[in-house]
């Protein structure tokens, strides 16, 4: 079971139907609305076509390490995309600020994380945009 | 010199309580081992051979004689009295308690110092050329980009999760003192045919064990697009670098793959729309941080005291000829300290000679210092009148030695004597050689000849770039040598070539000896460096010094069988 974390602090997945799994995808005829699990590997400009189209993006996090997804999904809103953008997968706590400022909305992880890292150890609310220097150096990106 | 802004002590002292509390919730178990790691190498701190290791930022190695005097607090209250400066403009303590870790950040924030990303697979300390700001040969100071830098990359949200950790070096000369072609991104400012400011951008540089010289990506980038196309290149890494073998993650490596003019264009691609996101704010910080490196208030004096001692005392004439720097302002110099007592730790200072160079740099230096990668403290601006009482000051806590740019003035890395990755010593061999080349007093003859020491194949030592490099290895449990020669960090970088099969410790020494030797009696003169004498006749008289009777060392040993 996962657990999904935004800045109102800890729930369950309000997202009823399926998320379908990129390599399922035919991008010449897409249902408005769908939602998608994209492979962090994947090139942003592959979306591009049907971003207007998808209300939910989930982008896997395999290790705290990999970052890929933060590029990602900041490449997903500078290309354009303003549906839901979901990080899955190990997620830490002190992770979650950055997540936000990369154009996440959410982060979805496991029990377990959940249960270690609970919601007070998350900078939820405004907390994650508190001291930013990218927020000094440029205009807002969203 | 910049000053920290309300916004930089914020976030350097949120940094710390955060910081404070990661600690907590690793030992409360809400963080794994494997969780904590990245978080606390993004703080600088290590797990060394012995115990944990604090890498503190000297940022673009620029110092007051303040941090200086708190860098020496530190290291009496919860180290050993001592630091080691390292190749990156770092400081390094070798004996912290993790529990005191978080108190001495708070000092350091209360001197506008941290450890922010000395460590972990993000953009590093951003470092420069030594002798900013003072240099006779400098085009622009390249302190403030570097300080724009620092700001940009600090706790950037996007790359602190790279494949690998990334280095970005500046320099504003055309000598070339910051190492930049080693480095993952070098930046050289320069201006353009019609008078702008704008940067020589080469990615893909460094060493390790597949060292590689840096590619130019872009001649002339205006001084305006500088965080958009770095981000550019970073975010082309963070998407394409390999997470599969840590040995092959480094830029470097993605820019070999995949060729230099591939990168270039996704680079262009995403710099178009990486451009838009920088709508001046960049700028504006720009010219406050500009304004903060202000040339120092001058002294108008005459320069009689420094000709009548150079005239009178032989050995501040040696000190004179190799720690002396030309200033841009003629009636000044620049000051090298060296670190490289003959026989002691190169890089190491203790807390008495950090206290003794603040005195110095207050008193004599307009309350500025540097540290170079070189492993020096430097003084970037003292008047000639006063250069004789600084070398006196100096000898006094054996901090006069005159050997900069000298056989002695040796970088060595930490080695096995610190360091859990090293397969080899390199401060012994550092010290041997030194103590060795003294006792010759030869080095002064020999003049320029850089020896750079790494002791595994990770090359801190950045043994590929030096005139002559030492690679420490472990061969079936004894440490043997090898040697490269021809190495240059500069404008002319070009990486050193082996010399043939490694040699053990004892071998080391003499071996070097003859090489040296070979080089005095093969030069046109005394004009004429080791490098250009290499770069002239080859490796062949070399390879003869190194391994003579034409016998491979292994050879020779069974023959003495």
């Amino acid at each position: 079971m996962t657990t999904i974390v935004n800045d109102n602090g800890f729930s369950l997945d309000d997202w009823g139907p399926e998320i379908l799994d990129w390599s399922s995808v035919d991008t010449s005829a897409i249902d408005p609305g769908v939602a998608i699990d994209v492979p962090n590997t994947l090139e942003s400009e592959d979306l591009a076509s049907i971003l207007d189209q998808v209300a939910l993006i989930r982008i896997p996090f395999p290790t705290h390490v990999d970052g890929r997804g933060f590029t990602l999904a900041r490449r997903l809103r500078l290309l354009g995309y303003k549906g839901r953008l979901r990080a899955f997968g190990h997620i830490l706590a002190d992770q979650y600020a950055k997540a936000r400022r990369c154009g996440f909305d959410e982060v979805e992880i496991h029990d377990e994380l959940a249960k270690r890292q609970p919601e007070s150890q998350w900078s939820l609310g405004d907390d994650w945009r508190r001291l930013d220097y990218q927020e000094r150096l440029r205009h807002q990106w969203c | 010199m910049y000053r920290y802004s309300e916004f930089d002590k914020d976030f350097v002292n949120h940094r710390v309580r955060q910081f404070r509390q990661q600690v907590e919730r690793r030992i409360d178990g809400s963080l794994t081992e494997d969780e904590f790691k990245p978080l606390r190498l993004m703080n600088g701190l290590y797990l060394q051979l012995h115990a944990y290791m604090l890498r503190v930022a000297i940022p673009y190695g620029t110092l007051s004689s303040r941090q200086m005097r708190q860098l020496a607090w530190i290291a009496d209250r919860w180290d050993k009295g001592y630091g080691h400066f390292t190749t990156r403009q770092n400081i390094q303590y070798n004996w912290p308690k993790l529990r005191d870790v978080p108190d001495i950040l708070d000092a350091l924030a209360d001197v506008e110092m941290h450890a922010i990303q000395t460590s972990g697979n993000c953009v590093r300390n951003i470092t420069a050329d030594h002798f900013a700001g003072a240099a006779a040969d400098e085009i622009l100071d390249p302190r403030p980009t570097a300080e724009l830098l620092r700001q940009w990359s600090t706790d950037h949200p996007e790359f602190a999760y790279l494949p690998r950790k990334f280095k970005i070096a500046i320099t504003g000369s055309p000598a070339d003192r910051a190492v930049t072609k080693a480095h993952d991104i070098g930046l050289r400012l320069l201006r353009n045919e019609v008078g702008e400011i704008g940067y020589e951008v080469v990615v893909g540089g460094g060493l390790g064990r597949t060292p590689m010289i840096g590619k130019v990506i872009r001649e002339f980038l205006p001084e305006q697009d500088l965080l958009p196309y770095v981000e550019s290149i970073l975010q082309v890494y963070n998407a394409l670098g390999r997470r599969d073998n840590k040995y092959k993650a480094r830029v470097k490596i993605t820019v070999h793959e995949h060729g230099i003019d591939t990168i270039r264009n996704l680079v262009e691609e995403r710099f178009k729309v990486q451009r838009k996101q920088f709508g001046g704010a960049d700028q504006q910080m720009l010219c406050e941080i500009k304004a903060a490196f202000t040339e120092p208030n001058y002294i108008n004096a005459s320069t009689e005291a420094f000709n009548l001692t150079l005239s009178s005392d032989l050995t501040f004439r040696a000190f004179v000829e190799t720690n002396l720097h030309p200033h841009k302002n003629p009636d000044y110099s620049i000051v090298t300290i060296s670190l490289k007592a003959h026989g002691e730790t190169p890089g190491d200072a203790t807390s008495q000679q950090m206290r003794v160079v603040a005195n110095l740099a207050e008193q004599f230096g307009h309350d500025e210092l540097r540290v170079s990668h070189e492993q020096n403290l430097i003084l970037p601006h003292v008047h000639k009148k006063d250069i004789p009482e600084v070398y006196f000051a100096l000898r006094k806590v054996g901090l006069a030695t005159a050997n900069v740019g000298l056989v002695s003035d040796i970088i060595a890395c930490p080695g096995m004597d610190y360091c859990s990755l090293a397969t080899a010593r390199s401060i012994p061999i550092a010290q041997q050689i030194a103590t060795r080349m003294d006792e010759l007093k030869l080095e002064h003859d020999i003049g320029p000849l850089k020896i750079k020491i790494s002791g595994c194949i990770n090359a801190c030592g950045h043994h590929h770039v030096g005139h002559i490099g030492i690679l420490g290895l472990d061969r079936a449990g004894v440490e043997n040598y090898q040697i490269t020669i021809g190495g240059d960090g500069t404008e002319t970088a070009r990486l050193g070539d082996r010399a043939g099969p490694g040699l053990s410790v004892d071998e080391l020494i003499p071996a070097l000896e003859r090489v040296v030797d070979t080089y005095l009696q093969i030069r046109k003169d005394k004009s004429e460096t080791f490098l250009e004498t290499y770069l002239r006749i080859g490796m062949e008289p070399f390879k003869e010094a190194l391994y003579p009777e034409g016998n491979r060392p292994t050879r020779r040993r069974h023959a003495a069988l």
